[in-house]
């Protein structure tokens, strides 16, 4: 009688698993270390291509043109004298200027962005705060902040309100505040801003504007809309920076187990085969044993590795690569990511961990297979 | 029913393949729950003019990557290298690599 091919998998597959299964501590080791690979690899991909969604849909209304000075190559105080030729460029809706700066807090050792709301113009001595500062400086509401001014003095400032907890990603460190308590604060002349934003009509004219700009203004630097959202979708690809040294080193140490793992057939694993062999197993027999072998591990870690990085991003908020994430920053935004995941990531993913493991695996399962019964037998 | 090893593996793939379907529902649910806060993040960015994400506040040119000029790093005192943490973590905006936006 002969069997069918699908009865035939379904044998082969329980004697794999039992044979899995009489070398638990050396499988069970590997499927951790693999699993641990994928995790790694995976809350990579998820974390930073939410943050890249999360700046994509977020920054879209973004100002479309910046302007900025530069002097001896570094960032300068821009004259609002160049507003009026620059609202004169065909094409330019509207040019306003912008009043922001970062404010060392030494009492704290934190840094926060000061930003000027107009509509709190009304208001000097009061302050809209995010988050993060608040949780930083234990205040609240109605609550007051003292700032050391450029030049001695002391400005109390009372908190108006607190952006939401939902907001941090962009607003966690910001303080809202008057156009007066800002100069006052920072010593700022009255005819100078931090920098221009320019609304334009026609998003085609952009890099015209532009560049009539600079050759208008050569000691200035246009950045456009366009340039912030690649920025983001530049600074946070996962393939780049010291997390890929770290990737790498993991993903070779991976390797390093695997190939060890498969190229060490012990003296047991090698009987083992002989006498299958012996009893009437073909090599075919054989390797498909082995593929049955590496199947059931790679996908266990695979969607272990996978599940457990999900939940780690997107419910534990990515809680081990805090400390990394946070280097020397004292108002760290608490932020819960939105998930994305794609067929792409998946297949990516599979593509770094799942192919190489099974490559490496190859040369040794055919040597297992080819493997002579009787010589084995005879050791 | 599980009386064969290789039914109790197709069961533990099955569950496996329906968790692993489940981040795709799971993901597309949060992201409709989270449209308001997109919504209230996007009009933040847009009344206070915003061009950065805060994830990083130690160094002023990862506070706000897209606003940084090629010395920022290195603006402390002249041969001050780039000493931030984040630093080493962010890839160089396109804006500063060598060949600029190409």
């Amino acid at each position: 009688m002969t069997m069918s091919a699908f009865e035939k998998h379904r044998h082969v597959i329980d004697f794999t698993l039992s044979s899995l299964l009489r070398r638990k501590g050396k499988n069970f080791s590997l499927l951790a270390v693999y699993t641990f690979v994928i995790f790694l690899v995976a809350s990579v991909m998820f974390l930073t291509h939410s943050i890249k969604e999360d700046a994509y849909m977020v920054l879209t209304d973004a100002p479309e043109i910046t302007v900025q000075k530069l002097m001896a190559g570094r960032h300068d105080l821009i004259p609002l004298s160049y507003m009026e030729p620059i609202r004169e460029i065909r094409g330019v809706q509207s040019v306003e200027p912008r009043l922001w700066g970062y404010y060392f807090d030494g009492t704290n050792k934190a840094n926060y962005t000061l930003v000027v709301k107009k509509e709190m113009n009304n208001t000097p001595g009061a302050i809209s705060v995010g988050n993060g500062v608040a949780r930083n400086l234990l205040v609240k509401e109605n609550g007051i902040i003292p700032f050391k001014a450029y030049d001695g003095s002391y400005l109390f400032l009372k908190i108006k309100d607190v952006f939401s907890s939902e907001s941090e990603l962009v607003s966690s460190d910001l303080i809202l505040i008057s156009e007066q308590d800002f100069r006052k604060i920072f010593a700022f002349p009255p005819d100078v801003a931090t920098d221009l934003v320019l609304r334009v009509r026609n998003p085609r004219e952009l890099t015209t504007i532009a560049t009539k700009i600079n050759q208008m203004f050569p000691d200035t630097r246009p950045i456009l809309r366009e340039e912030i959202l690649r920025t983001y979708e530049a600074v946070f690809d996962w393939r780049g920076g010291l997390v890929i040294i770290i990737l790498w080193g993991a993903a070779l140490a991976f390797v390093i187990l695997a190939w060890d793992r498969a190229t060490g057939l012990s003296a047991e694993e090698k009987r083992e085969i002989g006498i299958l062999k012996a009893i009437g197993w073909e090599t075919s027999d054989v390797l498909l044993m082995k593929f049955w072998e590496g199947a059931v591990i790679s996908f266990s870690a695979f969607s272990f590795g996978l599940l457990l990085a999900y939940a780690h991003v997107y419910f534990a908020s990515f809680i081990l690569f805090e400390s990394t994430i946070k280097g020397w920053s004292i108002i760290y935004p608490q932020f819960r990511l939105t998930p994305f995941v794609s067929i792409y990531q998946i297949a990516t993913l599979f593509f770094l961990t799942v192919v190489p493991y099974t490559v490496t695996t190859i040369a040794p399962s055919w040597r297992a297979a080819t493997i002579d019964p009787d010589m084995v037998m005879r050791a | 029913m599980f009386n064969r090893k290789s039914h109790v593996l197709l069961a533990f793939f099955l569950v496996n393949l329906l968790l692993v379907g489940l981040l795709f529902v799971h993901a597309r649910v949060v992201q409709q729950k989270n449209r308001v806060s997109f919504l209230e993040k996007r009009k933040i960015v847009k009344e206070l003019q915003l061009t950065d994400l805060c994830i990083f506040t130690d160094a002023r040119y990862t506070r706000h990557p897209s606003m940084a000029d090629s010395n920022t790093p290195f603006q402390d005192h002249p041969l001050s290298l780039e000493h931030f943490p984040s630093g080493s973590l962010m890839v160089l905006p396109p804006h500063l690599r060598p060949h600029g936006n190409e």
